[in-house]
C-alpha cells in the first residue's frame, strides 16, 4: 500500500515537473539555445506570486496568469533584444551568453527580495483528502492538475493555431520558413516568451509545495535537463513523460536513500542509459 | 582462391526500419579497380559509410584481409589500412592543407613523429599537386583543390584500399581529367581502389570491372561492358519504358 | 615547443622574487590570479583545444577541495592532500568523460553543468565525511600570516606552473593535434584514424586533475570550504571568460585572458560589493556580443575604420 503512496506522490511531483521542463524544452528544441535564465524565470514566477499573497492575499492559483504574464513579457524582451543577435552561434557563446543573464538576473532577484527562502502558506487550504489508503494533499494535487492543464494547453497551441505551425516550421527548417514569409526573429522571441511564460507559471505553482530562493534556480535548471534527456527535447508529451518519470523516481527513491539525494539519483540514472546507450539518448543532437 | 582483400557477405544498414543497403555481398581482390554505380538514393555512400564503420552497418558480416571488421570503430578501420574520401568533403576547415593531410600520416600512416607526419605528408602535397597551397587553410581552397586535399589525406594514410566517393563530382571537365590522371598514378603505386561515379564515361575508362546497387540491393556484378548491356541495370538508371525500346532496338 | 618553455622559465624567474617584495594584499591578489591562471588552462584543455564545451570546472574545483579538506582533518598534511585532491579528480575526470563525452554540443555542456550541482547535494548530505552544509574547518596550524601568504602563493604558482607546462606538452604533442582535428570536425578526425574517445577522456581527465589539485591547495588557502562556496558555478564560468577574453585553443590565451579578467575583477569588485556577481554578468554578456573572438579580435585600424564611418 505504501507504495502507493510513493506512486502518488511521484505523480503529483511529476506534474509539476512537467510544467518546469516543457517550456526549457521549447527553447532548447525550436532557438536551439539552452536557457541557463530557465531556473531564474521559476524563481521570479514563484517570488511574484508569494508577493501578490503576502500583499494583497491573492490567490496563489489566481496570480499564475499574471505572473506567467510578467515573466513572459521579460523573456520576450531578452530574447527579441539579446539572445537573437547570437542564435546560431555555437554552444559555447550562446551558453555562455545566457550564463551572463542568469547571473545579472541572480542578482537583481537577491537586491529586490534578499536570499531568503520563500513559500506561501495559504489561509485556507484545502487539507488532505483519503482514497483507498493513499493520503492526497488536495493544494498540491490542484496545482499538479494545473500544471498539467498548462502544459496540454501549450501542446493544443502548438499543434492546433498558426503561431504553433509558425514554431514547428521554423524548427524544422529556418531558412525555408523565412522564404514562407515566417518572421523568424519573432518567432524565436514569442518561443522563447512562451517559455519564459510556462517557467513563470512553474514558479507560481511551486510556492505553494516548495520553499523557493534565488539559489534554487539552478537546481530548476538541472531538474529540466534530465527531464529533456529522458523524455526527448523539444517534444511537449515528452516533457511531460519525462517530468512524470522523474516525480516517480524522486518519490521511490526518497524512501531508499532520503529526499536529499533526489537530484543524484536522477543522474545516475541518466549516466547508466547513456553508459548502456552508447550513442547517447538524444541520438538527434547530432543532426543540428 | 586466395582470401579477397575485402569481403562483404550479406551487408545491410536500416534507418528506423528502412533498409538503405540490403544483403550486399561483394569481394574485391587486391589490386583491382572497382567502380560502384547506381542512380541517386541507391544506397552507394550509405554502403561505403557502413564498410568504414560510421554509422555502422546493422548486419555485420565484413571482412578485410581475413579479419572482420564489422565491430570495429571508425579509427581501428582507418589504422588497418582501409581509407576514404567524402562525397561532400570533409577537411578541417581552419587547419592548412599541411596540417590536414599531417592527420592522416599522424594517426593511420604510421608515422612516428610530428616531423616524419610533416614529410610524409608533404611527399603527398607533391603527388597531388597541392604543395604550393600546402600552408593555406583548408577552407580558402576551391572545390577542386578540396576534392584533392580529400585524396591526399586519404593517400597518407598509406591506405590498402581506397573507397573514393564521387571525387569528380561539380568539377568541370579539365578538373575531371586531372582527377583522372591523378586516379590513374595511385592505381600505378598499387592501391586497390572502389570507386562511387556518377559520369558513366570515367567509370568504363577507369574500372574492368562494375557493380551496381539499386534500391540498397546488388543488381549487377560484371565486367563494365557486360553491365552497362545489362537490362536489369538500364532499367534502374532509366526507366522500364526506356529499357524496353532499348531492348527492342538492340535485341 | 623550446620558446613556449622559455617563456614560461622567465615567466617563472620574473615571479618567483615577488612574495618578499610586496605586502600579503598583494599575495592574495597574486595567488587568486595564479588560481584562476590554472583553472583556465585546465578547461582550455577540454574547452580550448578539444572545442567540447565544459562548464564542469566548479565540479572538479569543489570535489578536490573536499578530498584535500577531508585528507587534512584526518591528519595528513598539505601537499598529501592537494596529491590527493588531483588523483581523486583524474580518477573522478575519467569515470565521469567516458560517459559524457558521447553526448555532444548542447547536451554534454548542460550535463557537465548538472555534476557540480549533483556533487553539492552528495556534500550537503554526506554529513560524517563532509561536515554538509556547516562546511569543514581545517586543522589549526600557528603561522606567521605573511609567512603563510607566500606558501600559498608559491603552491598556486607550482599548478600554473604544472598546468601552463601540460598546455605545452600537449599543445606540442600528437595528442594537441588529435584535439585540434577532433574540434575541427570530430567524424572526419576518427576517418583519419584519430581514436577520438581516448584523446577525448585523457584531455577531459587532465581538465579535471587540475581543477581538483587547484581546489586542493584553495583549501588549505582559506582553511575554510563549503558546499555553496566551492561548488559556486562561478568557478565554471570565469575559466570559460578568461579563456574566450584571451583565446581559445591557444597556450599563452588562458594566461592573459585570466590577467585581463581579474584586473577588471578587481576594478569592479572594490566598487560595487553588492551587485559583484550581477556586473560580472553584464561584463559577460558585453564581452560575448561585442567582443566574441577574444582580445586578441580587437584590431585597432578596424576600430578607428569604424568609428570613423
Amino acid at each position: 500500500m505504501i507504495y502507493l503512496q510513493y506512486a502518488a506522490n511521484g505523480i503529483i511531483l511529476g506534474g509539476l515537473y512537467a510544467c518546469i521542463a516543457v517550456g526549457f524544452s521549447l527553447t532548447w528544441g525550436v532557438l536551439n539555445i539552452i536557457n541557463i535564465l530557465h531556473g531564474a524565470f521559476i524563481v521570479l514566477g514563484c517570488y511574484i506570486t508569494y508577493f501578490a499573497h503576502q500583499l494583497f492575499g491573492i490567490h496563489p492559483f489566481v496570480s499564475l496568469p499574471l505572473a506567467g504574464l510578467m515573466v513572459g513579457i521579460l523573456g520576450y524582451a531578452t530574447q527579441a533584444g539579446i539572445i537573437n543577435r547570437v542564435v546560431g552561434q555555437s554552444v559555447l557563446v550562446t551558453l555562455t551568453l545566457t550564463f551572463g543573464l542568469d547571473l545579472i538576473f541572480n542578482n537583481a532577484l537577491i537586491l529586490g527580495f534578499t536570499a531568503n527562502y520563500r513559500q506561501v502558506v495559504l489561509a485556507n487550504p484545502l487539507g488532505t483528502v483519503e482514497v483507498a489508503g493513499i493520503f492526497i494533499p488536495l493544494d498540491r494535487a490542484l496545482a499538479m492538475v494545473l500544471a498539467l492543464l498548462l502544459t496540454f494547453g501549450l501542446y493544443i497551441v502548438l499543434q492546433m493555431s498558426r503561431l504553433g505551425r509558425a514554431i514547428v516550421a521554423v524548427r524544422f527548417d529556418r531558412e525555408a520558413a523565412s522564404l514562407m514569409g515566417v518572421n523568424v526573429m519573432r518567432t524565436y522571441a514569442i518561443t522563447f516568451a512562451i517559455g519564459a511564460f510556462m517557467a513563470g507559471a512553474a514558479g507560481s505553482l511551486l510556492s505553494v509545495v516548495f520553499p523557493i530562493a534565488p539559489i534554487t534556480g539552478h537546481l530548476f535548471l538541472s531538474k529540466a535537463f534530465v527531464i529533456c534527456v529522458l523524455g526527448g527535447i523539444g517534444s511537449v508529451p515528452g516533457a511531460a513523460i519525462g517530468g512524470i518519470a522523474l516525480g516517480l523516481l524522486e518519490s521511490f527513491s526518497a524512501s531508499i536513500v532520503g529526499p536529499e539525494l533526489a537530484l543524484t539519483v536522477a543522474f545516475v540514472v541518466l549516466i547508466a542509459l547513456l553508459a548502456v546507450r552508447p550513442q547517447g539518448i538524444m541520438g538527434r543532437e547530432d543532426m543540428h | 582462391m586466395s582470401a579477397a582483400l575485402l569481403e562483404l557477405d550479406r551487408v545491410g544498414r536500416t534507418f528506423g526500419g528502412v533498409r538503405a543497403v540490403h544483403d550486399v555481398s561483394l569481394k574485391i581482390q587486391e589490386g583491382e579497380i572497382v567502380g560502384l554505380i547506381g542512380p541517386n538514393g541507391a544506397g552507394k555512400t550509405t554502403l561505403i559509410n557502413a564498410i568504414t564503420g560510421v554509422p555502422p552497418p546493422t548486419s555485420r558480416r565484413l571482412r578485410y584481409r581475413g579479419t572482420a571488421i564489422g565491430h570495429k570503430k571508425p579509427n581501428h578501420i582507418a589504422a588497418l589500412g582501409l581509407a576514404r574520401t567524402f562525397q561532400v568533403v570533409q577537411p578541417f576547415p581552419d587547419m592548412t592543407v599541411l596540417e590536414n593531410v599531417m592527420a592522416g600520416s599522424l594517426f593511420a600512416g604510421g608515422s612516428a613523429s610530428m616531423a616524419d607526419a610533416r614529410d610524409a605528408a608533404r611527399e603527398q602535397l607533391e603527388f597531388t599537386g597541392l604543395a604550393p597551397l600546402a600552408d593555406r587553410p583548408a577552407s580558402k581552397l576551391t572545390l577542386a583543390n578540396r576534392k584533392r586535399l580529400e585524396l591526399a589525406k586519404s593517400l597518407a594514410m598509406r591506405p590498402k584500399l581506397l573507397l573514393l566517393d564521387e571525387v569528380n563530382a561539380g568539377l568541370n571537365s579539365a578538373e575531371v581529367n586531372q582527377a583522372l590522371e591523378l586516379i590513374g598514378k595511385i592505381r600505378a603505386r598499387g592501391i586497390t581502389i572502389l570507386i562511387i561515379e556518377h559520369l558513366l564515361k570515367v567509370v568504363l575508362t577507369l574500372c574492368p570491372r562494375i557493380v551496381v546497387l539499386h534500391h540498397g540491393e546488388l543488381i549487377a556484378d560484371d565486367a563494365a561492358n557486360d553491365v552497362v548491356r545489362d537490362p536489369k541495370v538500364i532499367e534502374a538508371y532509366l526507366g522500364s519504358k526506356f529499357a524496353e525500346r532499348y531492348g527492342a532496338r538492340h535485341g | 615547443m623550446r620558446r613556449n618553455f622559455l617563456i614560461l622559465l622567465i615567466g617563472l624567474i620574473v615571479l618567483a622574487p615577488v612574495p618578499f617584495l610586496t605586502d600579503t594584499y598583494v599575495l592574495r591578489l597574486g595567488t587568486t590570479a595564479l588560481m584562476y591562471v590554472s583553472l583556465s588552462l585546465a578547461w582550455n584543455m577540454i574547452g580550448g583545444f578539444a572545442g567540447y564545451p565544459s562548464f564542469g570546472m566548479a565540479a572538479f574545483f569543489g570535489l578536490g577541495a573536499y578530498a584535500s579538506g577531508i585528507l587534512q582533518v584526518n591528519g595528513f598534511a598539505g601537499p598529501v592532500g592537494w596529491i590527493g585532491a588531483g588523483l581523486v579528480g583524474l580518477a573522478f575526470a575519467l569515470a565521469l568523460g567516458a560517459v559524457v563525452l558521447r553526448l555532444r554540443g548542447h547536451a554534454f555542456a548542460i550535463a557537465t553543468l548538472v555534476v557540480a550541482e549533483v556533487l553539492k547535494e552528495i556534500t550537503n548530505a554526506w554529513n560524517s565525511l563532509t561536515g554538509g552544509g556547516m562546511g569543514l574547518n581545517m586543522p589549526y596550524q600557528k603561522m606567521d600570516p605573511i609567512a603563510g601568504a607566500r606558501i600559498y602563493f608559491y603552491a598556486m604558482l607550482a599548478c600554473a606552473t604544472i598546468s601552463l607546462a601540460a598546455t605545452i606538452l600537449v599543445a606540442g604533442s600528437k595528442l594537441g593535434f588529435a584535439l585540434r582535428t577532433i574540434k575541427q570536425n570530430e567524424d572526419a578526425a576518427s576517418m583519419v584514424g584519430v581514436n577520438t574517445t581516448t584523446a577525448k577522456v585523457i584531455a577531459f581527465a587532465l581538465s579535471g586533475a587540475l581543477g581538483a589539485l587547484v581546489g586542493g591547495v584553495y583549501t588549505s588557502w582559506i582553511n575554510f570550504i563549503e558546499p555553496a562556496d566551492v561548488y559556486d558555478p562561478l568557478f565554471s564560468i570565469k575559466p570559460i571568460v578568461m579563456v574566450l577574453l584571451g583565446g581559445s585553443g591557444t597556450v599563452f590565451g588562458p594566461v592573459l585572458g585570466a590577467a585581463a579578467f581579474l584586473l577588471l575583477d578587481e576594478i569592479v569588485w572594490r566598487n560595487f560589493l553588492e551587485t559583484h556577481t550581477g556586473i560580472l554578468g553584464l561584463v559577460i554578456v558585453l564581452l560575448i556580443l561585442f567582443l566574441p573572438k577574444g582580445l586578441g579580435s580587437l584590431s585597432w585600424p578596424r576600430l578607428l575604420q569604424r568609428s570613423a564611418r
